[in-house]
């Protein structure tokens, strides 16, 4: 094997390894920015000495141990220096925790306890939206921080600095390296799908980042979210949260058309939507709804996403469960866009004074004031009752609102074809 | 990316009958695939005895031919289709399968991306 392809296997090895690597390194040493020292210096060594001796047989468990010796190293090391009390006992635990366990191999219950524990610990609370974003991605997808830099257009020394100050402040916290149980899990399972979910919509909704990375981040994100649901399967929205992923992804051929204008859903080419993720989403949708509880705030979004993928023309979509799902979300997770998007099923379920009646409940919400889709959603609904004048000054509203060019351009033409229509009688 | 890993049995077909503790190996590689929220699909496939072959020459003329085929060729025992980062993950995740007198090929699924622009707006036209 060449150098060149012997460096692209090991890239390839860590790239599935590392995560574990660190997660179980974190389990002794209870602090993951040590840990994942201790999984790169193995890392270094391992790029030493595998173009030599070639990729070992069990890559990770060499892995493993090659982090485990360095770690006794550094304790022993550490122990003859003058330091304070409270650190020479930690490391004497270190060490002690590290010659315990240097003969066990972890059992696949440990290690997928140690991920798990691994996902929580990136996504505590304590750290901020964007810290816990780069930390997972950092420890858990193995990007490297030029990597995540380039997925959010964020220069690498603020990405770097992001990183060891999540790491310090876990540590500083001493937030212990466990899964949390119980009614502490229940509080902390919403931080870890919300970064799964912005991993996601990074990578498809394109507001940032280099072209070659978006598809990297969804696929990112779809495999943290299975994982997760293939480690907590009694959590209904772990289940819900992938169900909605895999939905989302299913139509990535048909969201944009060829001038990579976004298309909207009902006017998207369904037989471009893919059925593979589609049968994968619908599949954990229904692990959601069998799992205890009801379906929350993923596992709506979710079923509302499967209304649409089940139907295989827009004609055939089934607009009133979808109003009935948007109602549940509007009590459980309630926001103007809910809202919004109420009064859209409302309007294609019940007819379109429906959708006016509740449009003009919310209409004052300070939070959709500016927002474009507002008059666009109240323009489609009046010209659908042939009040077209006041359907064109919608439009036109919303054409100055938008921020997106063709998107302005398409509502510009509505608005023209409003006033004709109305002109010619 | 997705990559298709098809397994190709080096047997004879008669001797396709997996012994338990072999299927055992098995489901606990699909299902290290499965927690590492690589694995898309995976399906094993009867011998090719039971199947059929459908040949087609040069003006589309179809032909069937029913199983057993007499002409010993490589056949498809089975299927990955995963999701990987990188054509040397595939491969690494191929390496780890507990096989024993079979060949694996890794193959890159082709996108509509990778098509030049006449095939793609032909695909698109459909």
């Amino acid at each position: 094997m060449s150098d060149a392809a012997t460096g692209r296997a090991i890239e390839a090895v860590w790239r599935i390894e590392s995560a574990r690597l660190v997660a179980g390194l974190a389990r002794m040493v209870r602090d993951v920015g040590l840990a994942e020292d201790l999984a790169q210096d193995a890392l270094v060594a391992a790029l030493e000495r595998w173009p030599r001796s070639g990729v070992p047989d069990n890559p990770g468990a060499w892995l493993m141990a090659t982090a485990k010796n360095r770690a006794i190293d550094l304790a022993r090391r550490n122990k003859t220096l003058e330091r304070k009390q409270e650190e020479l006992a930690r490391d004497v635990g270190l060490r002690m925790a590290l010659e315990r366990s240097e003969f066990e191999a972890a059992a696949d219950e440990e290690v997928g306890d140690d991920l798990l524990a691994l996902i929580f610990t990136c996504c505590h609370p304590l750290l901020s939206r964007e810290a816990r974003v780069a930390l997972t991605l950092r420890l858990l997808g193995g990007l490297t921080t030029p990597e995540i830099a380039s997925a959010f257009l964020v220069k690498e020394p603020t990405i770097a600095q992001r990183l060891v100050r999540a790491k310090r402040t876990l540590r500083d916290a001493g937030v212990p390296f466990e899964v949390p149980r119980g009614d502490e899990l229940d509080a902390r399972l919403p931080s870890v799908l919300e970064v799964i979910y912005l991993v996601f919509n990074e990578g498809y909704a394109a507001s940032a980042g280099e072209d070659w990375i978006r598809p990297a981040l969804c696929e990112e994100a779809l495999r943290l979210g299975r994982i997760l649901a293939a480690l907590a399967p009694g959590e209904p929205e772990a289940h819900g949260l992938i169900a909605l992923l895999e939905i989302q992804a299913s139509r990535t051929a048909a969201r944009l058309g060829p001038g990579g204008e976004p298309v909207l859903l009902l006017d998207q080419d369904r037989s471009r939507w893919d059925p593979l993720l589609i049968g994968r989403g619908l599949a954990a949708l229904e692990r959601a709804e069998r799992a205890r509880g009801p379906l929350g705030p993923y596992g709506l979004q979710a079923a509302i996403a499967a209304c649409h993928a089940r139907a295989r023309e827009p004609g055939e979509t089934d607009w009133v469960r979808i109003a009935a799902l948007y109602d549940a979300l509007a009590q459980i997770a309630p926001s103007p866009i809910v809202e919004l998007n109420r009064a859209v099923a409302l309007g294609m379920a019940f007819g379109p004074e429906a959708g006016l009646e509740l449009l003009d409940a919310i209409s004052a919400e300070p939070a959709l004031r500016g927002y474009h889709l507002l008059p666009s959603v109240r323009g489609d609904l009046l010209e659908k009752l042939g009040r077209r004048e006041e359907a064109a000054a919608e439009f036109e509203r919303a054409a100055a609102l938008t921020e997106n060019a063709r998107e302005r351009e398409l509502l510009s033409r509505r608005a023209g074809a409003c006033r004709r229509a109305q002109g010619g009688g | 990316m997705r990559f298709m890993m098809f397994m190709y049995p080096e047997i004879e077909e008669e001797d396709w009958e997996p012994t338990a503790e072999d299927v055992g190996a098995m489901s606990r590689y699909n299902e290290e695939l499965r927690k590492a929220g690589m694995l898309l699909a995976l399906d094993g496939l009867h011998p090719p005895g039971d199947g059929a072959s459908v040949s087609f020459d040069g003006d589309n003329e179809a032909t069937v031919t029913d199983g057993p085929f007499t002409e010993a060729k490589e056949v498809v025992g089975g299927y990955w289709l995963i999701q990987a980062r990188s054509k040397e993950e595939a491969v690494e995740w191929a390496s780890r399968c507990p096989g024993r007198n079979c060949r694996i090929e890794v193959r890159r699924v082709q996108e509509l991306e990778d098509f030049p622009d006449d095939v793609r707006e032909a695909a698109e036209g459909a």
